[in-house]
């Protein structure tokens, strides 16, 4: 067998067309900022029936060589990716096979895609965001990597090999090169090349996707829950209250994060149980949030009310417990055959330092926007019919507050992904074997001048997923600012 | 004004005791004691051993005696061992006994001992605070006038193409953190394999002499993350300054589009990314920490992490007094500066 090559048999006629077309897109770029400042803004210029004209001249040729231009990169590599989509590493090399690889994924994007801008007069802000390119690529980038991490994860599809399994003789190997030793039903190759282990750097970077994604979006929330249900009386009631949690959010903030996280994540702290007891503060919040956000709605049906709060409080107390005790740590108090599942101690301790650095920042916004908020009509009428704090805070501030949240939420992700990666990078936290980006980007800098194969996939599929995640926060600030 | 200085001072104060008071709590647990005893005496010593070598040192005291020690309120600790050696936060080598000052903390101007570098910690911290100091100077130079550039550029026409463009840049740097430019910057200029070799990909030989090889692939990495975020500052502030009404005067008089840009808008515009690029320090910070132990440039961020790796709890301390300070000072001056730039606010 044969070891690949990048781009395979589909690379002899697609490469130099890559060539060319790369290259004309990047004299056309720079002629345009050229031409942007010698001919001034693209003014539109209208005709004399008030039709909007083309532009003429040299701008206009430009812009025409710059559209024409973009839509023939988009093609080939789009081309790259069929020809790996249909033919698999026979036809497309490397990037085919990768391609090939990950066809669930382009599936369920297609789908994603295609429902979605079917429908989106009908879905709300998320239906808006498809009228923006830069959503739009911002969601593509954010939606592949959540779909790789539940393909991964749930169904087992798209990795080539065991991420853990070192195989002889492929230490450090570079990209396509044949397993050693294949047996029947194995992948042969090696896609991206193995590590300084001998592992697979492509299964690792997928399987890399399952930690961020699942730890990201939770982390961010329990922030959010954190920073919405201390800020939000900070920013209504001020006075004491305001000075005193602002001192404490300020106070978490002056220290440096990295300080905090080495102080916080290390195997001695985890003996003492604090991150434990940080998880079981920490995780009350939530409850707390839903608790009040429930009361202050219905507390005037008893009947209604008193069921409710039961259902969803007790579900919720139970997977409180169920996530803060463990066997073995400093809190024990469920007994097994309650306990629906364990936090392992070195998952807990991130997903608790995650939460601690991000909520004083949440607490801040939240704050400030209830101080601006809690000045409008709507809040004093509320106030006049006699509605209770808690009930104008979450009814009345909360929803009116939800655009620069929203955005606020998508950015923040993409910060903690940056933060995962950060602990990950210092071999903080995760055992050092576990496959998620920041620790293999670690493992892999150490050869890095000699070896670049390892440390460069997990580093670009960091950087495309947070660039994904800004994207998105980007379109959907200019979407929502539109009404 | 000199009021809100005094206050802001006051809060700086107590915000700097509640820190390193957390610091300190963190780092005397005992599961962190017993492994400073462990790498400092002996890696084999049994639980009792642990706790005599503590006890004989200090270490088991109650936590607020330790931490009035540390800041020279309480009488320092000094004890004779077995063997005739003189121990404690006070006794340095080669200093008689009866020489010993009783107090010796941080208002008496000692910062205590570094047990990793053996070596007087306001020493360790004055030095490789002075190499840190480099490395920010140069990260200064290239990422504030770059970012207001790109700013600039991009909202004085907003939505525009350059505008599209830029502002496009200026997302990627900020969704790119440290440790995925500087492994990208090192492929591409620094590799042996494939690169360029340009660059190096070591800042080692910087901390005595920077030359250009050497220092700009962290200098770009550092500078790359926080540029884009003062650029999109920038460019919102500019952007909102644009469409004013006086600049609307201004075209309407005939101002050519330059002179409006330099000499009515620039001045306006330039009010908030000020403050932003203040704040930018706490977070130069952070990256200064992961570019030098990237680059192994052993500097302020470095000693931090040799200190927490190894539970070293004064430098550690004498390492969060100081980053404390500059996150602290820099909010202040970020307030005042703000102030005296923006006419419209006054403190009263």
């Amino acid at each position: 067998m044969e070891p690949l090559t990048w781009t395979g048999a589909a690379g002899t006629v697609l490469n130099p067309l890559l060539i060319i077309i790369a290259v004309a897109f990047a004299v056309s770029v720079l002629a345009s900022i050229v031409s942007s400042f010698v001919f001034g803004g693209g003014r539109i210029q209208y005709g004399p029936d008030g039709m909007a004209v083309a532009t003429g001249g040299l701008p206009g040729l430009i812009n025409k060589a710059l559209t024409y231009s973009f839509y023939a990169l988009v093609g080939i590599v789009l081309a790259y990716l069929l020809v790996g989509f249909f033919t698999g590493h026979r036809g497309g090399g490397i990037i085919g096979g990768v391609a090939g690889q990950f066809a669930p994924v382009w599936v369920a994007l297609i789908v994603t895609f295609v429902l979605s801008i079917l429908f989106k007069r009908n879905l709300g802000l998320y239906g808006k965001l498809f009228d923006s390119v830069i959503g739009m690529v911002g969601f593509g980038l954010v939606m592949f990597w959540v779909y790789t991490a539940l393909f991964t994860g749930i169904f087992d599809m798209i990795a080539t090999h065991d991420p853990l399994t070192q195989v002889s003789g492929m230490k450090n190997k570079v990209p396509g090169t044949v397993l050693n030793g294949a047996e029947e039903g194995d992948y042969a190759w090696y896609l991206l090349g193995g590590d300084n282990l001998a592992r697979d750097v492509f299964s690792r970077m997928v399987e890399g996707s399952v930690t961020v994604i699942v730890i990201a979006p939770f982390a961010t929330l329990f922030a959010f829950m954190v920073g919405i249900t201390l800020g939000l009386p900070a920013g209504y009631y001020g006075g004491k209250l305001d000075t005193f949690l602002s001192f404490l959010a300020n106070l978490i903030l002056a220290f440096p994060v990295i300080l905090l996280f080495y102080l916080l994540v290390t195997p001695e702290i985890v003996l003492t149980g604090i991150p434990s007891y940080m998880a079981a503060v920490m995780f009350i919040f939530p409850i707390l949030f839903v608790g009040i956000l429930l009361n202050s709605r219905y507390y005037t049906q008893p009947n209604f009310r008193t069921p409710l709060l039961i259902g969803v409080l007790g579900i919720m107390i139970w997977f409180y417990l169920s996530g803060v005790s463990a066997k073995g740590t400093a809190i024990n108090v469920l007994p097994p055959f309650l306990d629906l599942f364990d936090i392992s101690g070195g998952i807990l301790v991130v997903f608790v330092s995650v939460v601690f650095v991000n909520s004083p920042t949440v607490f801040r916004i939240v704050r400030g926007l209830a101080l601006d908020i809690k000045t409008r009509d709507y809040v004093a009428a509320a106030q006049t019919r006699g509605e209770g704090p808690w009930y104008i805070m979450l009814w009345e501030i909360l929803p009116n507050a939800r655009g620069p949240l929203i955005v606020d939420f998508c950015l923040r992700v993409g910060y903690t992904t940056i933060l995962l990666g950060t602990l990950g990078f210092f071999g903080l936290g995760l055992p050092p074997e576990s496959p998620d980006w920041g620790s293999t980007i670690n493992e892999g800098r150490k050869l890095l001048s000699i070896y670049l194969h390892p440390a460069l996939p997990p580093a670009l599929a960091l950087l495309s997923l947070v660039l994904g995640l800004n994207l998105l926060a980007d379109g959907l600030r200019e979407e929502s600012l539109k009404d | 004004m000199g009021l809100f200085i005094l206050r802001r001072l006051g809060v700086m104060i107590l915000t700097a005791l509640c820190l390193t008071f957390v610091v300190f709590f963190l780092t005397n647990l005992f599961p962190n004691l017993e492994k400073l005893a462990k790498t400092q005496g002996n890696q084999r010593m049994s639980d009792e051993q642990v706790v005599s070598w503590l006890e004989n040192r200090g270490y088991m005291d109650p936590l607020f005696v330790k931490y009035g020690r540390w800041l020279g309120v309480a009488p320092g600790f000094s004890n004779t061992l077995d063997d005739g050696t003189r121990v404690g936060n006070c006794v340095r080598p080669g200093v008689a006994e009866e020489d010993t000052p009783r107090f010796c903390g941080l208002l008496q101007g000692s910062w205590g001992l570094s047990t990793v570098f053996r070596d007087e910690v306001g020493t360790i911290v004055g030095k490789r605070l002075g190499l840190t100091g480099w490395l920010m100077l140069a990260v200064m130079c290239v990422m504030v006038p770059g970012a207001l550039i790109i700013g600039v550029l991009a909202g004085m026409r907003e939505g525009s193409r350059l505008d599209r463009t830029l502002s496009t840049v200026s997302i990627t740097t900020t969704a790119t953190p440290e440790y995925v430019s500087g492994v990208i910057f090192i492929a591409i200029f620094a590799s042996s394999t494939v690169g360029l070799k340009w660059f190096k990909g070591t800042a080692t030989s910087a901390m005595d002499n920077i030359t250009w090889e050497n220092f700009t692939l962290p200098v770009l990495t550092i500078a790359l993350y926080g540029m884009g975020y003062i650029a999109r500052m920038t460019r919102a502030s500019m952007a909102e300054v644009m469409t004013a009404q006086y600049i609307r005067t201004a075209r309407l008089k005939g101002v050519s589009f330059s002179n409006i840009v330099m000499k009515h808008a620039l001045r306006n515009a330039l009010i908030a990314p000020f403050t932003v690029i203040m704040l930018q320090f706490p977070w130069l910070l952070n990256g200064v920490v992961i570019v030098e132990t990237l680059f192994n440039y052993k500097g302020f961020g470095w000693t931090l992490v040799q200190a927490a790796g190894n539970n070293d709890i004064e430098l550690l301390l004498g390492v969060s007094v100081v980053s404390v300070i500059v996150v602290l000072t820099t909010q202040l001056i970020s307030d005042i500066g703000y102030v005296y730039l923006n006419p419209r606010i006054r403190i009263s």
